[in-house]
This record gives C-alpha cells, sequence and structure tokens, in this order.
C-alpha cells in the first residue's frame, strides 16, 4: 500500500469520495451550456470570425498585407508560430515527463494542458500554413512521390525537419490525449440520459467496460506514449530553435538556441496551463481538484525555466561580446539599443525579472498575483521570439539593406484568429469533454485525499 | 457400438459425381456468384452495378465541375506567311540611336518577334562607345506606354489624319498669305534631316522662325564661346586625357550634356590596377550632392551664388591675375588650382552655370592651361545644347502679346518647363493655329488646338549629328503601334511634300554626307554600312581657334553682382535627376522606380536640406515645408541630404507632370517655375523668399534607409597613395600596397592555425573538404565588379529590370521596403564617429565621402539559401550559378532571411494583371516589353538575380551549335552590359583566356575580395576595393 507523507499536502481537497470526482467534473459536460459560458464561447467565435475574415483577405491579395518586407521575411507569422508551439509544450511535459516520474499532481490538471497543447500546435500550424506564399502548394514540403521522378524535399532544411516535429508531435499528442480519456468517455456515457450524447460517447469509448484488461491495455498505452512524448518535449522545440540556430544571421546562429528554446517553450507553457487552469478552476469551482499545491508547483516550474531563460539571454549577449564577431556584437547592442529596444526590454521585464516575484510565497501562492504573472510570461514569450526574429532580421550584414517591421492590420487579425481557433476549440473541449482526467483523480483519491473527517455534504 | 456409416449427399451432383461439381467441389462458394474478382465478367451479364455507378457518378460530376470552369482563352497566332528576318525565339539586333533633345545616346534595339525589348549600346559609335544611361535603358518602355495618343486630336477630340492635314493646310497658307508669324518652338535638335526638314518649311513658309528651347539649358556656354572664339557651340571635352578634373557645379557623370559619354572618358583614368597605379584627381565644388560629387576626390560644397567666386579665385590662382572678387572660402580651392597648374595641357575645367561670365572665366582658365586642342576640342564641336534662353523668353513674350500666327511645338514642353509657362499658357489662347507634336496631350499640347502625335522614336526614321561630322541613324525596330505619324512628315506634308521621312533622311544623307566620304564607292554600300553601323564617323581633326580676349572689369561686375544677389539668405538650387531627367519620361514606371543614385529616392521629388539647417529649424526628415520664391510656392517633403551646402536647399526639376500620365501624374511637385529668368538665361538656383513648415508629413520613398556603413568592412577603400606604396603595413597596422586598404579576415582558432593560431575563413568548414566532382567542372561563371570605376549612375538597374522582366511596384511598396529590382546600388556616406559608437556611427558626415556598391545575387558556392529552403526549389548549377526554381518555390521566405546580402526579393503580391499595381504589367501595351525569355513571377515565390541566365544559356547554344566553347565576351549579363564604365566584369572564371580570369588571378593578391568574407559563404562575385586619390 502506497504510503504519503502525512508532511506532503493533498492533492484532493475535500475529503472527496469516487462519486464526488465523478460528479464534480462529469456534470460540467452532463449539464446545459451557461450564460457565462455562452458568453465566453461567443466572442471566441467572433475573434474567429473576423480572423477568418483576415485570413481570407491575406490568402485572397497575398501576404503583401502583412508588414514583412525585403529584410525581414518572418515577423508576427513565425514569432505567433513558435509562441504557440511553445505554449503546447507544458501540455506533453505534465502529460508525459511527469508521468514518467510519478508526478502524481499532474493529474488534475493533465488533460486541459494537453487539449491546449493540440489547440496551441493547431494554431502554431496555421501560420505554417499561413506564412507560405503559395500556400496552395503546401503538401510540396512532404516527401510525397510526385511526377517530377526523383523530386524531393531538401533533407538539409530546418523547416522540413519542423514539417516532421510538428506534424508527429501533434499526432502523438492527440492520441495521447484521447487515450488517456476514453475510460472518463465511458464514464460520461454510462451516465448520458440522452440518446445523442450516450451514442457520441459510446462511438468515442471504444467499447470501453472498465474490466481489468481494459485497464491494464490503458496503463501500458500510456506509459508507451509518456514514453515516445517525452523526446518530442525536447526534440521539437530543439527543432524549431534550428529555424535560426542554423542560420547564418547574426542573433539566429546561435548554438544555445536549442536548451534555451525548450526552458523558453516550457515557460510559456506553464505560463498558458496556469492561465487557463485558473480561470476554469475558478468557473468549474474545482478548487479541491486544482489545489494550491498544483499552482505552487507550477509557480516553481515558471520560476525555473524562467531563470534558464534569463540565464540564457545573459549568455547570448556574452558570447557576442567573447567572439569579437562585429554582426554580433552589433546584433545584440542593437537589440537592447537600436529601434527595437522597447521589444527587447519588455522582454527582460516581462521574463526575467517579473518571474523572480514568485521566490515569494506569497505572490506564488495568490491566485490574482499568479494568474497576472502568467500573462506577463505569456507577452513576455512573444516578445522573445518577435525579438530574436525581427531584431536580428532588420539589421543584418549589409547596412544598406537595414529596414524597419511595422505590423499590419492583416498581422494582427491573423493572430486573432489564431486566438479565435484556440478559444473556441478550448471552449468546446470544456463543455463537451472532462477538463479534468476522472479516472486518474481516482487513481490518487485513496493515497492522496484530504482527512476522512474533514466532511463535506454533496 | 456399430459406427454410423450413414452418408449424406448435398445433392445429387454430388452423388453421381458429376464432372461439373467436382471441378468446383473445393471452393468455398461451389456455385456461381455473379461478382467476381475484377468485376469484368460481372458486367457483361448483368449491366451496371453499384460500384460502377458511384464510379461513373464521380466521374460525371468531376467532368460536369470542370467543364464549368472558365478556362483562360490565350491565343497565339502563327505568322501565315513567316516574315524573313524573324525566326521565332531568336532575337534581331537593329542599330539606332536614342535621341530626346539634346540627349544622345547610339543603341542597339533588340527585337524578339517584331517587338523592340531591350536596348543596349553600340560600341561602333565613337561617342557613347557602347554605353548606355538608365534613362535610354527605360526609353524601350516609353514605347508601351498605352498613354500616348492613338491617333491626331483636333480642338481636344480625336481627329484623322486627312481633316488635321487639311485644316492645318489651309490655315497656314492663310496665315502666309497675310503673312502672319510662324514659329516653331523645339528643344535641341541632333538630325541634320529634321533641320532640313524645318528648313524646306520656312522656305514655303518664310515667315517662319525656329526657337530653341532647352529644358536643361546650356546657354551661357554657347554664349561664352560666341564671345570667347566666335562660335556658338558646345566644345567637345575629353575627360580620358585629363589627369586633373575640376567642376564647378557640373554633374558631368549623371545628368550634364552627355554624362554616358562622359563617364566612358572618366573612367579611362580611375580604373588602376597593379601595373598601372594612376589615376586622374577629380574635385568638385558644388550645391548639391551630386553623382560627379560622389566620385569625387575632394569634393567642396559651395553655395550657388559662389559658383562664380570659386572659378574667380582659380582664375586669379592660374593666371596670376588679380580680379577683385571676394573670397569664396570653399575648401580646396588653392589646392586645385595648384593641381590644374601641375597638369597644364593635361586638365579640364568645366562649370554648369548658366551664367556667361562664369563660362568667359571658365574658358579663360581653360585657354590658360593650354587644355584647348588636348582636352577640350572646340572646332569638332558638339550639338548636345543649341537653345539660346532669351529667344525663348523673347517668343513667350510675342505669344503673349498676340504676335504670332501659328505655332508648332516640337519634343518641348514649354507650358511645363518653362518658368514663363503661366504666361505662355494664357497667350498660346490668342495664337490661331497652335499644334504640338507631343506623343499625349502633355501640358503644352492641352492649350494647342491640334495635336498630331509624333513616333516613338524606336517608330522613327531619322538621323543625328551629336558631334561635328559624327552621323548616327535612327531606324525604326516595330511598326508604328498606334495611329501617330512622324513630326518631320506631317511638316514635310504641311509645306507640300509627300516623301516618306525614310527617303527624305536617305536623300539628305545622299546629298550631303555620302560625298564628303571616300570609303564607299555606292551610297547603297555607304547606307547599309551606316545603317548596320549606327553611326557613321567622318575623322576629324582638332584644332584651336583664337581666342577674343576677355572683357575682365565687366566679368567681375557680374560675378559680384551674382555673389551679392543672394546676400546671407537660403538659396535654392534646382537640379536634375539621373533618372526623371527634364520630365519627358515621366510617365515611365521604371524612371519613376528608379532610386536617385545619391538619396535612393523613388516616386518623388523633395527639398533636399543639409543636416545643420534641419537642426536649426527643427525640421525632419518627412516633414512637408512651403517654400516660397517670389510669388511662387510649392509644398514638399524634406530629405536631409549629406554634402548639401551650408545654407542652401535643392529641388529637382522634371517632377509634378500634371498631364504625363497615370504613372507620372502629380509625383512630385513642379519646381520649373523657381528657374530663374531676370538675366535672360535660365538660371537654375534663386534665393528662397520663405520656408516653413506645414505641420504635414509625406514619406519619402526610399530604397535604402541606412545611410552609413556602420564602420563595416563590405566596402573597403584606400588612397593612391597607400596604393602605390611598396606592400607592407601602415602605422596604424593597415595594409598598404597592392592590398591596399584590404580587410583580410582572419578567425582565431584552437588548433591548426597559423602561428598567431588564426585561420582563413575558407579553411574553416563544415562541409567536406573534398571539391563536388560535379562542381563546375565545364564553366565557373563569375562577376568582378570595380568599386574604382563604378560611378553609381544605375544603369545596370534598369537594365536588369528590362531584360529580366522586373516588375515595378510603385511608392507605397518602396516604402514598404520591398522593391524588386534584382540588382541595387547600395551608397554609403561615411561618417565621423569613431568605431564601435554604433548611434553617431548612424549619423553621416556634413560633408561625407560615398562610395557605390552594386549588390546582387552573389551566386554563392555555399550558398545559406540553398540549405534552408524546404523544397530545393534553389539549388546550385554545376556552372556556379545559385539558380531559383519558380515552379517548385512554395514561398517560405527563409532563403531570403538566411541571405546575408539581402539581395532575394519577394513576390508579396501579383505584380501583374493587378490594378493596384496599374503599371505596364496590368496592360496588354506594356506588356509587350516582357522579355519571352524570363518567366514571369507569380505572386508567392522568391526571385533573385539570375546572372542572367537565358543569356548564359543562348551563348552556350551559339556556341554548341558551331561546335566550340562560348568565347569571353561573347555572353554578357544585363548589368555589365549596360555599364558605361565597365565597371562590371562578367564571365567564366574557368577560362583562363578570359577577362575575368586574368584579372582575378592579377587581382587575387591584390584588391579582389569578397564582401563578407568572414562567414565563408564563397561567393562568385568579387569586388576590387576602391582607391582615391585624395592629397594628403
Amino acid at each position: 500500500m502506497h504510503v504519503t507523507s502525512s508532511v506532503r499536502e493533498p492533492l484532493v481537497l475535500g475529503g472527496k469520495s469516487y462519486h464526488d470526482v465523478t460528479h464534480d467534473i462529469a456534470r460540467r459536460v452532463e449539464e446545459k451550456p451557461t450564460k457565462l459560458w455562452f458568453i465566453a464561447f461567443g466572442i471566441s467565435l467572433v475573434m474567429l470570425c473576423l480572423g477568418i475574415a483576415s485570413l481570407f483577405q491575406t490568402w485572397r491579395l497575398g501576404i503583401g498585407v502583412w508588414g514583412l518586407n525585403k529584410t525581414v521575411g518572418w515577423a508576427w507569422d513565425i514569432t505567433n508560430f513558435v509562441w504557440w508551439v511553445g505554449i503546447g509544450h507544458a501540455g506533453t511535459l505534465i502529460s508525459a515527463v511527469l508521468m514518467l516520474f510519478r508526478q502524481k499532481w499532474r493529474t488534475a490538471i493533465n488533460r486541459a494542458a494537453e487539449a491546449m497543447t493540440i489547440f496551441a500546435v493547431f494554431c502554431a500550424g496555421s501560420f505554417i500554413l499561413m506564412h507560405m506564399g503559395r500556400t496552395w502548394l503546401a503538401h510540396w514540403a512532404l516527401p510525397l512521390p510526385n511526377t517530377y521522378g526523383s523530386l524531393w524535399v531538401n533533407f538539409n532544411s530546418p523547416l522540413v525537419w519542423d514539417v516532421f516535429a510538428i506534424s508527429t508531435y501533434l499526432s502523438v499528442s492527440m492520441l495521447f490525449w484521447y487515450i488517456g480519456m476514453v475510460p472518463d468517455l465511458a464514464t460520461i456515457r454510462d451516465r448520458a440520459v440522452t440518446p445523442i450524447s450516450k451514442a457520441c460517447y459510446g462511438f468515442f469509448s471504444l467499447g470501453w467496460t472498465g474490466s481489468a484488461k481494459h485497464w491494464q491495455r490503458y496503463e501500458q498505452v500510456s506509459l508507451i506514449l509518456a514514453g515516445l512524448s517525452t523526446p518530442l518535449v525536447l526534440s521539437v522545440h530543439t527543432i524549431v530553435s534550428m529555424d535560426f540556430a542554423t542560420s547564418v544571421i547574426p542573433g539566429w546562429h546561435t548554438t544555445i538556441f536549442p536548451p534555451y528554446f525548450v526552458a523558453g517553450a516550457i515557460f510559456s507553457g506553464f505560463a498558458m496551463v496556469l492561465t487557463l487552469m485558473l480561470v476554469t478552476r475558478k468557473v468549474y469551482k474545482l478548487e479541491d481538484y486544482i489545489t494550491m499545491t498544483h499552482i505552487e508547483s507550477m509557480n516553481k516550474v515558471i520560476i525555473l525555466t524562467g531563470s534558464v531563460v534569463g540565464v540564457a539571454y545573459i549568455t547570448e549577449f556574452f558570447i557576442a561580446w567573447y567572439s569579437g564577431v562585429e554582426y554580433e556584437s552589433y546584433c545584440f547592442i542593437n537589440r537592447a539599443t537600436g529601434p527595437y529596444a522597447w521589444a527587447y526590454w519588455a522582454m527582460m521585464t516581462c521574463n526575467v525579472i517579473s518571474p523572480q516575484l514568485l521566490w515569494f510565497k506569497k505572490i506564488r501562492t495568490n491566485l490574482v498575483a499568479t494568474f497576472v504573472l502568467s500573462i506577463i510570461v505569456n507577452i513576455g514569450m512573444w516578445f522573445e521570439r518577435f525579438v530574436i526574429i525581427v531584431s536580428s532580421l532588420h539589421r543584418d550584414y549589409l547596412p544598406s539593406s537595414w529596414a524597419m517591421f511595422y505590423p499590419t492590420i492583416y498581422d494582427v487579425g491573423d493572430y486573432i484568429f489564431t486566438f479565435g481557433l484556440f478559444f473556441t476549440l478550448f471552449f468546446l473541449f470544456a463543455k463537451y469533454l472532462p477538463v479534468v482526467n476522472m479516472a486518474e483523480i481516482k487513481a490518487v483519491l485513496k493515497s492522496s485525499t484530504d482527512k476522512p473527517d474533514h466532511n463535506h455534504s454533496h | 457400438m456399430e459406427g454410423n456409416n450413414n452418408k449424406y449427399w448435398k445433392g445429387v451432383e454430388e452423388l453421381q459425381s458429376d464432372p461439373s461439381f467436382v471441378k468446383n467441389a473445393h471452393n468455398e462458394f461451389p456455385e456461381y456468384l455473379p461478382v467476381s474478382a475484377n468485376g469484368s465478367e460481372a458486367d457483361e451479364i448483368s449491366g451496371t452495378h453499384r460500384r460502377d455507378f458511384l464510379k461513373l457518378l464521380g466521374f460525371g460530376v468531376a467532368a460536369a465541375t470542370l467543364a464549368a470552369c472558365e478556362a483562360p482563352v490565350k491565343k497565339a497566332i502563327p505568322y501565315l506567311n513567316k516574315p524573313e528576318e524573324i525566326d521565332p525565339s531568336v532575337a534581331n539586333w537593329y542599330a539606332s540611336s536614342y535621341v530626346d533633345g539634346g540627349d544622345y545616346c547610339s543603341v542597339l534595339v533588340k527585337t524578339r518577334e517584331g517587338r523592340p525589348i531591350k536596348i543596349e549600346g553600340n560600341k561602333y559609335s565613337s561617342v557613347s562607345k557602347g554605353g548606355v544611361s538608365a534613362k535610354v535603358q527605360a526609353s524601350v518602355l516609353s514605347l508601351y506606354d498605352n498613354e500616348r495618343l492613338k491617333g491626331p486630336q483636333a480642338s481636344g477630340k480625336a481627329s484623322t489624319w486627312a481633316d488635321v492635314d487639311k485644316s492645318i493646310k489651309s490655315q497656314l497658307e492663310e496665315i502666309a498669305v497675310k503673312g502672319g508669324q510662324i514659329r516653331i518652338v523645339s528643344s535641341t535638335i541632333l538630325s541634320p534631316s529634321t533641320k532640313n526638314a524645318i528648313a524646306d518649311f520656312s522656305r514655303k513658309y518664310p515667315t517662319t522662325k525656329q526657337v530653341v528651347f532647352d529644358a536643361n539649358s546650356s546657354s551661357a556656354i554657347l554664349q561664352a564661346n560666341q564671345i570667347t572664339f566666335g562660335k556658338a557651340a558646345l566644345p567637345s571635352y575629353d575627360f580620358s586625357k585629363a589627369d586633373k578634373i575640376v567642376s564647378i557645379g557640373a554633374d558631368f557623370l549623371g545628368t550634364w550634356l552627355s554624362p554616358v559619354e562622359f563617364a566612358k572618358q572618366y573612367v579611362v583614368n580611375r580604373k588602376v590596377g597593379k601595373n598601372n597605379k594612376k589615376m586622374s584627381r577629380h574635385y568638385q565644388f558644388e550645391t548639391i550632392l551630386s553623382l560627379s560629387g560622389s566620385n569625387a576626390d575632394h569634393r567642396s560644397p559651395i553655395k550657388p551664388s559662389q559658383e562664380g567666386l570659386v572659378v574667380a579665385e582659380l582664375y586669379n590662382i592660374i593666371t596670376g591675375a588679380s580680379l577683385s572678387v571676394a573670397k569664396s572660402g570653399a575648401a580646396h580651392v588653392e589646392q586645385a588650382a595648384k593641381d590644374l597648374l601641375a597638369s597644364k595641357g593635361k586638365s579640364l575645367v568645366i562649370s554648369s552655370s548658366n551664367d556667361v561670365n562664369v563660362q568667359l572665366l571658365v574658358n579663360a582658365i581653360n585657354q590658360a592651361l593650354g587644355n584647348y586642342g588636348a582636352t577640350i576640342d572646340i572646332v569638332n564641336h558638339t550639338n548636345y545644347r543649341q537653345g539660346i534662353d532669351a529667344d525663348m523668353t523673347t517668343l513667350v513674350n510675342e505669344v503673349a502679346a498676340g504676335t504670332v500666327d501659328a505655332i508648332f511645338f516640337y519634343n518641348a514642353n514649354p507650358v511645363y518647363a518653362h518658368p514663363l509657362a503661366a504666361k505662355l499658357k494664357d497667350g498660346l489662347k490668342k495664337v490661331k493655329l497652335s499644334v504640338s507634336f507631343a506623343d499625349r496631350v502633355d501640358e503644352t499640347a492641352a492649350e494647342c488646338k491640334f495635336v498630331c502625335p509624333d513616333h516613338h522614336y524606336l517608330e522613327s526614321w531619322g538621323d543625328a549629328e551629336p558631334k561635328k561630322g559624327l552621323y548616327s541613324l535612327v531606324q525604326p525596330t516595330i511598326s508604328p503601334l498606334f495611329k501617330t505619324r512622324q513630326a518631320q512628315e506631317s511638316l514635310l506634308k504641311w509645306t507640300g511634300t509627300s516623301t516618306s521621312f525614310y527617303n527624305y533622311v536617305q536623300n539628305y544623307w545622299k546629298a550631303n554626307i555620302y560625298p564628303v566620304q571616300t570609303k564607299y564607292l555606292t551610297f547603297v554600300e555607304f547606307w547599309n554600312h551606316a545603317l548596320h553601323n549606327g553611326v557613321f564617323e567622318l575623322a576629324s581633326t582638332p584644332a584651336a581657334i583664337p581666342a577674343a580676349n576677355l572683357d575682365t572689369a565687366s566679368v567681375v561686375a557680374g560675378i559680384n553682382k551674382a555673389s551679392k544677389a543672394a546676400n546671407g539668405a537660403v538659396e535654392l538650387a534646382l537640379y536634375e535627376k539621373v533618372g526623371a531627367g527634364t520630365g519627358n519620361q515621366a510617365n515611365n514606371p521604371w524612371i519613376q522606380e528608379f532610386p536617385d543614385p545619391i538619396s535612393k529616392v523613388c516616386w518623388d521629388n523633395y527639398l533636399a536640406v543639409p543636416a545643420s539647417m534641419a537642426k536649426a529649424k527643427d525640421w525632419k526628415q518627412d516633414d512637408i515645408v512651403k517654400i516660397q520664391v517670389g510669388l511662387n510656392t510649392v509644398e514638399l517633403p524634406i530629405l536631409i541630404q549629406p554634402g548639401q551646402a551650408v545654407g542652401t536647399v535643392a529641388i529637382a526639376i522634371g517632377y509634378g507632370r500634371e498631364k504625363a500620365g497615370k504613372a507620372g501624374n502629380k509625383v512630385g511637385k513642379n519646381a520649373y517655375p523657381f528657374v530663374s529668368t531676370t538675366t535672360g538665361a535660365l538660371i537654375y538656383n534663386t534665393v528662397v523668399t520663405s520656408i516653413a513648415k506645414t505641420g504635414e508629413t509625406r514619406k519619402v520613398a526610399q530604397t535604402q534607409t541606412h545611410q552609413t556603413i556602420m564602420g563595416r568592412q563590405n566596402v573597403q577603400e584606400s588612397t593612391l597613395a597607400d596604393y602605390i606604396k611598396p606592400n607592407g603595413k601602415n602605422a596604424n597596422g593597415q595594409l598598404v600596397g597592392d592590398m591596399a586598404g584590404r580587410f583580410v579576415p582572419m578567425v582565431s582558432v584552437a588548433e591548426g592555425g597559423n602561428k598567431d593560431g588564426k585561420k582563413a575563413p575558407e579553411d574553416i568548414s563544415i562541409w567536406s573538404n573534398k571539391p563536388n566532382p560535379n562542381m563546375a567542372k565545364n564553366h565557373a561563371w563569375g562577376m568582378v565588379i570595380d568599386l574604382n570605376s563604378c560611378i553609381g549612375c544605375g544603369s545596370c538597374v534598369i537594365g536588369c529590370q528590362a531584360e529580366n522582366n522586373v516588375p515595378v511596384v510603385g511608392r507605397q511598396e518602396i516604402i514598404n521596403a520591398r522593391e524588386m529590382h534584382w540588382i541595387r546600388i547600395d551608397r554609403y556616406y561615411t561618417s565621423d564617429a569613431k568605431a564601435g559608437d554604433y548611434s553617431n556611427l548612424e549619423i553621416p558626415s556634413e560633408n561625407p565621402k560615398v562610395v557605390f556598391q552594386p549588390m546582387m545575387c552573389q551566386h554563392c558556392n555555399n550558398a545559406p539559401c540553398e540549405t534552408v529552403c524546404p523544397v530545393l526549389a534553389t539549388t546550385h548549377s554545376m556552372e556556379g550559378l545559385n539558380q531559383m526554381t519558380y515552379n517548385r518555390c512554395i514561398g517560405t521566405r527563409y532563403c531570403a532571411n538566411n541571405c546575408p546580402y539581402k539581395v532575394r526579393r519577394f513576390n508579396w503580391f501579383s505584380y501583374y494583371n493587378n490594378s493596384t499595381f496599374d503599371y505596364n504589367m496590368n496592360d496588354s501595351v506594356g506588356k509587350m516589353v516582357l522579355n519571352p525569355d524570363v518567366t514571369v513571377r507569380a505572386r508567392g515565390v522568391m526571385e533573385k538575380c539570375s546572372m542572367c541566365v537565358q543569356r548564359i544559356q543562348e551563348g552556350k547554344l551559339n556556341a554548341k551549335k558551331e561546335s566550340r566553347r562560348p568565347l569571353d565576351g561573347e555572353i554578357e549579363t544585363a548589368c555589365s552590359q549596360s555599364c558605361p564604365t565597365d565597371a562590371i566584369v562578367f564571365g567564366d572564371m574557368n577560362d583562363s583566356a578570359s577577362n575575368i580570369a586574368k584579372l582575378l588571378s592579377v587581382e587575387k593578391e591584390g584588391r579582389a575580395y569578397h564582401v563578407l568574407e568572414e562567414i565563408n559563404v564563397n561567393p562568385s562575385v568579387s569586388y576590387l576595393a576602391k582607391i582615391r586619390n585624395t592629397k594628403a
């Protein structure tokens, strides 16, 4: 029998029974959508529609509607792409790595985090498609048989690595998420009262009966997928970082990028998980499942990764000076003092300075402070990518081509599209699927719950 | 227990072992099933099945859908009878001459399937010697200007030639009968035949007087030479014979008289090499930073009012005279004078001033230096400018007074380009018969009763005599596109002669030129040779003409008066731009999008102000100011122009056209009204009454927004003094001698370095050191660009645009930094700041030194763009070319980001058939200029310099047909061909006999370097370091 030290905070509060768990979580799926949900979903849909209008114009007229130019060939498009991919990382880290390390606190947040991962990768993927001059030929980036005979993709190109990395990531994440949801879907199926929901949840629960054999296979598949996903946590953002690291552009051509990007991804991912979970927790009254312990743990991850990122920023500067390379040195001086210095200092403030506040227990256990900081971190991480991409490109080798990038309404509109997409999907998820993994919560319930005498009536 | 032996049969067939049953007994379904694996049998028996129905349905729907899509109908009509000279896809070349007023260039016209598509220089001409300028290159697009008139107009309405001829002729006769005054206003006419035609016209209508009006007048030189030599002509200049050149305001490399010719001559003494370490020294005293000034070894900014003073100072020092003039205070005057004195007979002093007194002194200086007969030839004069400004002023007064009965405008647009335009415009209403030969209803034609549109020169017959005894022919290269008629033919028609101008020119040559030559025995032979070569040149013998004495007293009085006119107020200089010129080709989008060589501004003119004035007045770039001179005002944005003389501002003429066409209308503002006529001559500078900020702004569209080089080594330069030193290093550790000014990057390495622990970048590579066996086995195409002879004129930019179908994107897209030019001329100013002081390094000096660096795809052999393309749309050829496969490109722009030279250009939009980009590629006539050998790129595709791969391919095929290797010089890229100074050398680096290989082998340990050598991308383009001949 597993014994949890009494020193550890219990993971589930409120002395929940198995039935309480099922009821607390499944009722959100079963009840009619609330007014609040409709409002939130409506706003997301409006954003999505605005975004689609903007996207339509982008595709109709050409990506010249963005603010890019001969010097700055990527700006918001790839900034947003990297940002969304980075956000996705927390989901994978929570569900895969923490699972392998038997971190039980992950059970309350992994479902939503994984959903966030998948939706974020959708958004990231939409930027991959969007940023192409000829999106209608996007499939050429895949090694498909073709009428040209031996014409193949360029395996030297980091963009091709990206294609593999992102598609692998998306498929593994989706599989992991879905497999993990099967027992819960079966639970909802069993509780369903309308024939439609019975049929739908029944279809997707793959005939789950909860037999021992099912559980055993479920555990095995979870373990295998966790094993498969774990390297992805490192590889995806490593490969994304290689888009920059393998180039010759000062400010991009940096060997520190892979670990720095992975840390940054986890940093921003956890911030996004916090942003979403704090709201979900409040609205769905899940305080007993997503406890202060969870929030604190996530804040600790943020402070760690934030510091790693900070060290990386400083290391870059040191190497720029130490290398003696004129272009590299200027690139970093320009970052901190040039026309985009405001973006650089926004990044430094948001990513390096503000997370240090989390050293204070009072702050990291304060919901409002955590929420605000999580948003700040997300803003900061967006700026990080913007700084890396735009401030490196806009003044590279030959001063004659130095130029400025100014975003247009279509840059903004297409970014809004991904927000619309993300939140529309997330609200659909929050309404129609169990946001907390009931099965796994139940698994930790016995060993890590509140004292039973601390009674609640339900 | 007994076994059960009962046997059961499925049927009687089994019992009887029927053969047909036994045959199928082992099958799972022994009986016949009507579905077979391939279904074929079933079809025959049972007709249509569900699957087939679905297949057919699917096919039917797909077919119906496809049929519903309207496929664009494209017509390609083959020749029914193939013209003898035209082979589809083979270019025909014709020699002709570009003539626009006094601007002249002998050219070769490339035609494809009967369409002229490209202008190149004609090496047979001793004037332009194969050089062309941006304006000349762009002129082919003016041919396909859909806004040219499609036929004659009478009173603003379309008419027919018969009607127009009838009424003009009858009116002319009426006027002639009553003895009314007839005037022909033209720009300078180089054509002897045209002059003859006008003479014929004058004979028929004896009251006719021709008035020559040059919008960029040089009337003072004509008048000064009349006084000095009794001959109102421009001399021939020979910069190639001048060791010391002093120019006072004359931008002879950019706009003055005959820049292509002068540039060719100029670089003769500017090209240096290991074995030729000599070059001319060039002093420039000027107000604006001109192309010539930016190439000068010493440049002194002066106010326009100081021009006379500088010339007088030079005169005083050189002749020892003591004209009493005020001190100009300009730098380098004494030094220039001493240099001139040291090179008597091998020097040249020129001035663009339109003040006769200044030109008289310039003549006297050249006289004192013994330059006549050496670097200046007044006997074999040129005809580039023939207008005397006072004549035009007289005409305007006559017209205003109503004493003129008929007026003809031939290649002149004074209602736009003359400062007294308003007066002329009012007066024209009183003229009974006014006819314009303009090709469109321009500002002057709009005021005329008749417009009889002239052909474009590529549709015309004609001739030119740019220099005495040097004749040149103009021949048509296409049938007239519209119902236009040559102006000369119109004049002849109204005289009553109905010969074609072709016959007329031929007759003129037969009567006047053929007899004075001895080379050809028959006229046909003579004519054919002249037509083939484009030129016919008589030998000339230079001789000096005795000069009259200089009336110093009146000259000094004039100069002192002019210098005091400004009285310390802000002076305004009016200047011509290399591209826009006098504004004739304003509706040519290539010209409008041609970046000014100095300011890099397109699609606008502006008020150039020095930084000191901007600072004092708190003006920022792009602020709109209102400039007032007398009663005339103009509102223009500010451009802070380094090198602009303190206390002066400048505006380019040739902008602000009202009736040029959609590309040219309202581009910039018209500065001609500011040209001063107070002295009778057109003086291109004046004193500003006031300049005030309006509070509005207008972005000046520049293709280069960062002006300084930031202490980087992409342009390497030194001085002649260091270059002629023995090889070694100077006190500052910089290389001197053959490698003077060179920056040799070395990388510190942990192991395997030289004694300093360093390695050359090319020795450090993650790539295999083994050379690729397929790489550049046959050819290795490359380029060498001599920064010493590149004058930055930008001829290559337009040459490339014409050759490679580079789209025009318009002002807004230039502001968005999305110009499409495949080759650009990077222009850098020096800064006063110390190395490492980055924020101050961004600020150019008040009077900076300037360098030009043509930049195009460097065709790197370790190309960063190639490795990053996900779809292999950009790859390396086996001949060292970095090639773009447009069809394969999906437009990720990764290649452009990873290009250290930023030479890749992306099709952000569709630039053809797109009304947002309503230039030549959105118009069926304009598209005729497209080169059929080069793909028009689609939206979303990356493009860049291909090193004119279509020309390489053509050259290789031609050589292959003759079973030989391509000869050096046989294949030229558009840019190298266009370069009037031969600064760009293209060729096969594998061919040891080629120019480029020889040049590289000589300069390898010399001036040759790769830009950004330290990143080891191993470009195929090398640069030769710039050497300045500054006096220490």
